[in-house]
C-alpha cells in the first residue's frame, strides 16, 4: 500500500513535470511571433511608454500608414508584396521543374558518378548566401539584370534546385518502377507514364518541395539585399530595411509589414503540412 | 552525318546543370579569380592587376579575421549542438503527450517559417535595452535593471545564439519525432520485459534508431548554417566593437562598406570551404547511418 503510494506520487511529479516543460516550449515558441503580432496593433507611443504599458491599446494606425503609399511616411507596401510574390512563385515553379526532372534522373537512371553529381549538386546549396552576393552582383551588374525580377528569380532558381532535387529523388525511388513499366506496356509513352503514373503518386514529395523552394524565396535576404535597388524590385525581407533610420527603428510599422509577411507562409504552409513533414522524412532517410 | 544522342540522364540534369553553372559556378570562379587581385569596386582597373596569393596571406595574417573564424566555428559548435539537444528533447516530450499532439506539432512548425531576417529584428526588438520585452518584464518583475542586450559583448552572443536557436531547434525536434513515430514498438517492449531501465532503453535501442533522422536535420541545417548571417547583421552589425563578428559579416562589411571586393572574396572562400566541410562531414554520416539500418538505396 505504502509503496504502491509512493510510486503513485512519483508518477504525478513525473507528469506534472513532463507538462510544465511542455509548456515552457510553447511559450518559448510562441511568445516571440505574437508579440509582433501584439505590437503591430499597438500605437507607438505605448510601445515606447516608460514604465511599460501591459494592458494594449488597439490601432490599425502602423497598417494604415503602411498601405497609404510613400506619401506619408509609409512603406510601398503593394510593390514590395507584389515583388515578393512574383518571384517567390515564378522561381519556385521554374524550380520545381527542373529539380523534378534532375531527381528523376537521379532516381530512375544508372550512369558513372551518380554520387558525385549528387554531392556535387548538394555543394553549390552550401555555398553561403553572403559570399555568392558578392560575385553575383558583380556579375549581374555586367550583363545589366541587377534591379530586375528576372535576375532575382534566376539566382533563387540555381539556390532551390539542388534542395528540390534532393526531395524529389527520395520520392520518385520509392515509386515501384514496376508502376511506369507497366503504363508504357500499355501503350505510354514515357513522357505520358511520368505524367499520368509517377507524378500523381509522387505529388505530396513535389508539394513539400514546392514549399520548401517557396519559403526560402519568399525569406531570402542576403542576396536580396545586394540584387535590389529600387520599389520595382525590392522584396519584404528588403522592405523590413525601409523602417529603420540611423538611429532609430519604426518598431510599429515593421512589425505590421512582419504580419504581412507572415500571413502568407502561415497560410500555405498549413495546408501542406502534412505533406512536409513526410517529404523531408521519406525524401531523407529512405533516398 | 552521325549524331550521338546525349544519354537521357544527362538531358534530364541539363537544366539544372545550367542553371547552376549561370548563376552560382561562374561568379564563384570569377569570385576566385579577383580574390588574387586586389579589386576595388570604386577603381575597376584593378581588376586586371594580378597580385597572387597576396590576400590570403593578409587574411591569414590578420588577428580581426582568425577572431572572426574562430568565433564562426564556436558559434556553430555550440548552436548546433544545443539546437540537437533541445530538439531531442522536445521530440521526445512531444511524443509522450496523448492528446493535442496535431496543435502541438503545428506550433513547432511556427518558427521555420519565419524569414532570419524577420528573427533578427524580432530578438532585436525583443532584447532592445530600453523598451524591449525581456527587460520591461525584469523591471515590471522589480529588478532595477536595464541588461544591455545587445550592446554587452557577451550577452549580444548570448541573444544572437538565443535567436538562432530559436529560429532553428524546431527542424531537429520536427524530424526527429518523425523518426520516433516511425519507430517500431517490440524492442522497446522485449527490453522493459528484459529489465532495462528507461535509459538503457533510450541509449540502446531509441537513440540508434533515431541516429539517421538526427543526420537528416544535421544535413538540411548544415546546408543554410549562413542564415545566422542575417541574425547577426540585423542585431548587433557585428558589433559592440566587433566582439560578435561572424566570418559572414566581416565578409560583407569588407565587400560593401570598404568595396576590397579582392579581399572579401579570399574571405567567401574561407567561408564557402567552411560550409562544403560541414555539409560534407554529414552527409557521409547521414550515409554511413543509413548503410547501418539498412536503407542504402
Amino acid at each position: 500500500m505504502d509503496r504502491n503510494q509512493s510510486h503513485r506520487n512519483r508518477r504525478r511529479v513525473l507528469k506534472t513535470l513532463h507538462f510544465t516543460a511542455l509548456f515552457l516550449t510553447m511559450m518559448i515558441i510562441c511568445i516571440p511571433g505574437l508579440w509582433i503580432v501584439l505590437n503591430s496593433f499597438r500605437p507607438t507611443v505605448e510601445i515606447m511608454a516608460k514604465p511599460p504599458v501591459w494592458v494594449p491599446s488597439f490601432t490599425l494606425d502602423h497598417y494604415r500608414a503602411m498601405f497609404a503609399g510613400a506619401g506619408e511616411g509609409g512603406v510601398p507596401v503593394f510593390s514590395y508584396f507584389r515583388n515578393s510574390l512574383i518571384v517567390s512563385v515564378t522561381s519556385t515553379l521554374i524550380a520545381i521543374l527542373i529539380g523534378m526532372s534532375g531527381g528523376y534522373a537521379f532516381a530512375r537512371y544508372r550512369f558513372k558518378g551518380k554520387n558525385g553529381y549528387f554531392v556535387g549538386l548538394m555543394l553549390f546549396r552550401a555555398v553561403p548566401g553572403v559570399a555568392l552576393s558578392l560575385p553575383l552582383f558583380i556579375v549581374f551588374a555586367k550583363v545589366g539584370i541587377i534591379d530586375t525580377h528576372f535576375g532575382l528569380i534566376l539566382a533563387y532558381v540555381a539556390m532551390n534546385v539542388p534542395f528540390t532535387i534532393w526531395l524529389t529523388d527520395g520520392f520518385f525511388r520509392q515509386i515501384p518502377k514496376e508502376l511506369h513499366e507497366a503504363a508504357e506496356i500499355d501503350g505510354c509513352t514515357r513522357w505520358q507514364a511520368f505524367w499520368q503514373v509517377e507524378f500523381p503518386v509522387a505529388r505530396s514529395g513535389v508539394a513539400s518541395a514546392a514549399i520548401f523552394a517557396f519559403l526560402t524565396s519568399w525569406n531570402e535576404f542576403a542576396l536580396a539585399s545586394q540584387l535590389t535597388r529600387s520599389v520595382g524590385s525590392k522584396t519584404m525581407p528588403v522592405g523590413l530595411l525601409d523602417f529603420t533610420a540611423e538611429f532609430t527603428i519604426n518598431w510599429g510599422g515593421m512589425c505590421a509589414l512582419a504580419v504581412l509577411m507572415i500571413v502568407p507562409a502561415l497560410i500555405l504552409t498549413f495546408i501542406v503540412q502534412k505533406h512536409l513533414i513526410a517529404g523531408l522524412t521519406f525524401g531523407g532517410v529512405k533516398g | 552525318m552521325t549524331r550521338r544522342r546525349l544519354p537521357e540522364w544527362f538531358v534530364l540534369l541539363l537544366p539544372a546543370i545550367i542553371v547552376i553553372a549561370a548563376v552560382v559556378l561562374i561568379p564563384l570562379l570569377f569570385s576566385l579569380y579577383s580574390s588574387f587581385t586586389p579589386y576595388k569596386l570604386t577603381r575597376p582597373s584593378t581588376l586586371w592587376k594580378w597580385v597572387g596569393t597576396y590576400n590570403y596571406e593578409k587574411i591569414l595574417s590578420d588577428a580581426k579575421f582568425w577572431a572572426a573564424f574562430g568565433r564562426t566555428v564556436l558559434f556553430l559548435t555550440i548552436v548546433l549542438n544545443l539546437e540537437l539537444l533541445f530538439g531531442l528533447g522536445i521530440a521526445l516530450m512531444m511524443n509522450k503527450v496523448t492528446w493535442g499532439q496535431r496543435t502541438l506539432r503545428t506550433i513547432l512548425m511556427f518558427p521555420m517559417m519565419f524569414s532570419p531576417i524577420l528573427v533578427g529584428f524580432q530578438f532585436k526588438f525583443i532584447f532592445n535595452d530600453n523598451i524591449g520585452l525581456v527587460n520591461n518584464v525584469l523591471q515590471s518583475m522589480g529588478f532595477n535593471v536595464a541588461l544591455p542586450w545587445l550592446v554587452d559583448a557577451k550577452l549580444a552572443m548570448f541573444s544572437i545564439m538565443f535567436a538562432e536557436i530559436w529560429m532553428s531547434t524546431s527542424v531537429f525536434a520536427i524530424l526527429i519525432l518523425a523518426g520516433l513515430f516511425a519507430m517500431p514498438r517490440d524492442p522497446l517492449e522485449a527490453a522493459k520485459v528484459d529489465g532495462c531501465t528507461p535509459w538503457q532503453s533510450f541509449r540502446h535501442i531509441t537513440l540508434p534508431f533515431l541516429m539517421p533522422f538526427i543526420y537528416i536535420a544535421m544535413t538540411i541545417r548544415s546546408l543554410d548554417v549562413a542564415r545566422a548571417y542575417d541574425i547577426v547583421q540585423i542585431m548587433t552589425g557585428g558589433g559592440p566593437a566587433r566582439r560578435t563578428e561572424l566570418l559572414w559579416t566581416l565578409m560583407s562589411r569588407t565587400g560593401y562598406v570598404d568595396a576590397r571586393m579582392g579581399l572579401a572574396n579570399a574571405m567567401g572562400y574561407v567561408s564557402i570551404l567552411l560550409s562544403i566541410l560541414f555539409t560534407i562531414y554529414f552527409f557521409r554520416k547521414l550515409s554511413a547511418a543509413r548503410a547501418e539500418l539498412g536503407m542504402a538505396g
